[in-house]
């Protein structure tokens, strides 16, 4: 479980103050899937940032399965937007997958089979030999998602996974992500800036506002359960939700700044 | 505005505290080298204190000989350095835009460039005695490939459309040098320039030392014959203060010539890697 | 064909400025230029292997001890000071300062401090050559991809572990480049403190051999030393391939984007 609770972060340095996050609240409940969308600069980064212990808050409350966040948490996996650049590009593919593994002390048979089980889950078993940039961008993102799964996390936060990688490639990365969270049953967040996305893939959109951020809506997405790039997105629901969500974006661009209330 | 000052002082005061640290820093070194001998934990007769290397460095500034002999050593180090760079730039530059020659003095290039100068000090030694002459070759066969290495990557690192845009508007040879080969080279021209004044000193003094050409390095040996030690503390004090120095001038040569530059080159796994 | 052209371009000029010097000075009376076959004559005659044993070997090994050392020790330093922003701006002038003076001048203080021995000549080397690898090494440990200090944070990756897959590798391009500045410097100084402080090793006996007028023989010590120069630079391009065969790989992807 998630809380999030009046977070409010200002980055404060080099001779410049931004307030990136005004101040936010929501929960996330064991084994949600949540989507954030929000428009670029709004603070999304820097709330998984928070949230994962990478970053303190400058005031407010962020509680990760019930502990208060301090540091990074345990069973907290991030994929980072920066995908290629979270990759050590001096260790193979499965070596890069193992060495979180490694430092839990497991041994070496354990690790291996969680690292191939993830790879394979991941579709990408044949090239675990290979150097991270050998591969294309998406495959690179698909590395930093099965190290994320050979984790084992109870939550897992992903931010803008998708943003820089074909459409094709990003449909299948979508599916990938859904199996993924439906065999783990983890706490997912999945920050995006692609309503679409959101929609298709969450049970819920949490919708932020421009800086100074706030939750603008909160939505519950009650598409059934299994998905499907075709059939999910003719859907006259998703259509709808999809609309609803839109409109409520281009309401808190316009105002930003009488938005907070709300939600 | 009060905001806005309190950023300003913010900023200083991350200025200010790392200033102070590095004062800090030179006079605890300079505490440790004068108290270490004091109290035994080296030999105080080899080591002196620092207050006895600076008297001793003040006497050395009145004495004419001194002055003389950093003046060598500064002739030395620049006419090797300018005839090195000279000539590695004209080399490099004609290496760099000729494809084949570049290939064809690979090899031999690879294999000279590694040869150590200091294996040239007994043959200077013979031919020329214990003249400026012989360290003047150690300084420029040293300095030469640090220049001709760092100006050859330079031409050849020249965007090629900027290439073709030279000779779609015919700018012929000696324009395209000028006009666009030399401009876009001119930071690794620095780069070489940098590593090939270090390298320079560092063989102007090791000429004097060794072979005994007149300058601040014969002195130090002199002195060290003669069991002056502080005299050789002092003068090696003298050495790292030209070091500095031409470090210093060299940036800001570096900083004026580089100044209209798009982008001030970052250091790469060729540079020096510190600033 | 091309296998050809690239062969012959290759070795084309080092063949013909070896043949010209060989048949150039063949016959010379000059008593400072012997022949080339004179010095090949010599240089067999003289480096025998007793003679490596007894000079040689001694100096390749301080070489070797004092630019190991000073790379050990100029990483382990440049982690701790490069890991700490504090320790960096109180040191920074200080190793400023060190830096900028020429090696050399450290052996007349070396041998007042510590005789001739072994110790001295390793002591020379060991500090000339760290401070490119330590100033390098700061550079290297600050200029880290926060993003990957960041997912050895989440992921838990701490301790040896962190300092052998994070700070160490991602600082050895720079550790490298530093290491590379260091060798020539440990050559000069390994030659000149032997012939500063005058007893044994290569150093000292090429000047003997200098000094007895012993022409063609110095001519051959002169050989040897370019000849190690070329081996030890051979050596390192040999370890930079293996330590920074990703490095290379990745840079060489970006240039063809
Ligand atoms: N390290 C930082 N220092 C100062 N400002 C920052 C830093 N990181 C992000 N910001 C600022 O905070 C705001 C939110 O950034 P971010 O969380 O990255 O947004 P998003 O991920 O939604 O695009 C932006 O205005 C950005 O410029
Ligand atoms: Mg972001």
């Amino acid at each position: 479980m998630l809380e999030v609770k009046n977070l409010h972060k200002v980055y404060d340095g080099h001779g410049r103050r931004v307030t990136a996050v005004g101040d936010l609240t929501f929960t996330v409940p064991e084994g949600q899937f949540a989507c954030v969308v929000g428009p670029s600069g709004c603070g999304k980064t820097t709330l998984l940032r928070v949230l994962a212990g990478l970053l303190p808050a400058t005031s407010g409350e962020v509680t990760v399965r019930g502990t208060p966040v301090t540091a990074p948490p345990p069973d907290l996996a991030v994929v980072f937007q920066e995908y290629g650049r979270s990759l050590f590009p001096w260790l193979r593919v499965r070596a890069n997958v193992e060495l979180p593994l490694k430092a839990q002390g497991m041994g070496r048979a354990q690790r291996r089979e969680l690292a191939s089980e993830a790879l394979e889950a991941v579709g990408l078993s044949d090239v675990d030999n290979a150097y991270p940039w050998q591969l294309s961008g998406g495959m690179q993102q698909r590395v930093a998602i099965a190290r994320a799964i050979a984790y084992q996390p109870k939550v897992l936060l992903m931010d803008e996974p998708f943003a820089a990688v074909d459409a094709q490639t990003r449909a299948d990365l979508e599916d990938l992500v859904r199996s993924v969270w439906q065999r783990l049953g983890v706490t997912l967040l999945f920050v995006t800036h692609d309503i679409d996305e959101a929609v298709y893939l969450g049970q819920r959109v949490i919708v932020l506002s421009a800086s100074p951020t706030t939750v603008a809506e909160d939505l519950a997405i009650d598409l059934p359960a299994e998905r499907d790039q075709l059939a999910t997105r003719s859907d006259p629901r998703f259509t709808e939700l999809r609309g609803q969500v839109y409109a409520r974006i281009q309401q808190v661009k316009r105002a930003p700044a009488a938005e907070g209330a709300s939600a | 505005m009060v905001a806005v000052a309190a950023r300003t002082s913010r900023v200083t005061g991350r200025r200010f505290r790392s200033v102070t640290l590095g004062v800090l820093g030179l006079l605890g070194f300079a505490l440790v080298l004068e108290v270490a001998p004091r109290v035994g934990i080296v030999p105080i007769d080899f080591a002196p204190p620092t207050s006895q290397i600076l008297v001793t460095l003040g006497e050395q500034l009145g004495q004419p000989s001194f002055w003389t002999a950093l003046l060598r050593t500064l002739l030395t180090w620049a006419n090797g350095l300018l005839i090195a760079v000279v000539a590695g730039t004209v080399v490099g530059v004609l290496l760099g835009s000729l494809p084949v020659l570049r290939a064809a003095t690979a090899t031999t290039v690879e294999f000279l460039r590694p040869i150590p100068s200091v294996a040239l000090i007994p043959l200077v030694i013979v031919l020329y005695g214990p003249t400026v002459r012989s360290t003047l070759v150690l300084v420029v066969y040293a300095a030469f490939w640090q220049m001709l290495i760092q100006v050859v990557h330079g031409v050849v690192d020249v965007d090629p459309v900027a290439r073709d845009t030279a000779r779609s508007f015919r700018l012929g040879p000696w324009g395209t040098v000028r006009y666009v080969i030399w401009p876009s080279a001119l930071p690794y021209v620095m780069t070489g320039l940098r590593l090939a004044a270090a390298v320079a000193l560092i063989l102007t003094i090791t000429g004097e030392l060794v072979i005994g050409s007149p300058g601040l390095g014969k002195e130090i040996d002199n002195a060290q014959q003669s069991n002056a030690v502080r005299i050789v503390y002092a003068l090696i004090v003298v050495t790292g203060i030209l070091g500095v120095l031409i470090n210093v001038l060299i940036r800001q040569v570096e900083r004026r010539v580089l100044a209209w530059h798009p982008a001030t080159r970052a250091e790469t796994v060729e540079g020096v890697g510190v600033r | 064909m091309r296998f050809l052209r690239r062969v012959l371009l290759a070795l084309g000029l080092p063949v013909v400025l070896v043949a010209a010097w060989w048949f150039g000075s063949a016959g010379s009376q000059d008593f400072y230029w012997p022949s080339l076959s004179t010095i090949v004559d010599a240089f067999g005659r003289t480096w025998t292997w007793e003679m490596f044993q007894e000079q040689v070997f001694p100096s390749l090994w301080r070489l070797l001890a004092g630019y190991l050392i000073a790379v050990v020790v100029g990483v382990a330093l440049g982690v701790l000071i490069g890991t700490y922003g504090s320790v960096r701006a109180l040191l920074e002038p200080v190793l400023e300062f060190l830096r900028a003076f020429p090696p050399p001048v450290l052996v007349p203080a070396a041998i007042l401090l510590s005789g001739i021995g072994d110790r001295t000549k390793i002591l020379v080397i060991v500090f000339g050559c760290v401070w490119p690898v330590l100033l390098n090494t700061i550079e290297g440990v600050r200029g880290r991809d926060e993003v990957l200090s960041d997912t050895c944070r989440t992921y838990r990756v701490t301790g040896l572990l962190r300092l052998r897959h994070l700070v160490l590798r991602a600082a050895s391009p720079q550790i490298v480049t530093g290491a590379r500045q260091a060798l020539p410097l440990a050559i000069i100084l390994m030659v000149i403190s032997e012939i500063m402080a005058a007893n044994e090793g290569l150093g000292f006996t090429v000047l003997q051999f200098q000094r007895g007028f012993q022409i063609p023989e110095m001519w051959s010590g002169v050989l040897l030393l370019g000849l190690i120069g070329i081996v030890l630079s051979l050596l390192f391009r040999v370890a930079e391939r293996s330590l920074l065969g990703w490095y290379h790989g990745q840079r060489a992807g970006q240039r063809e984007f």
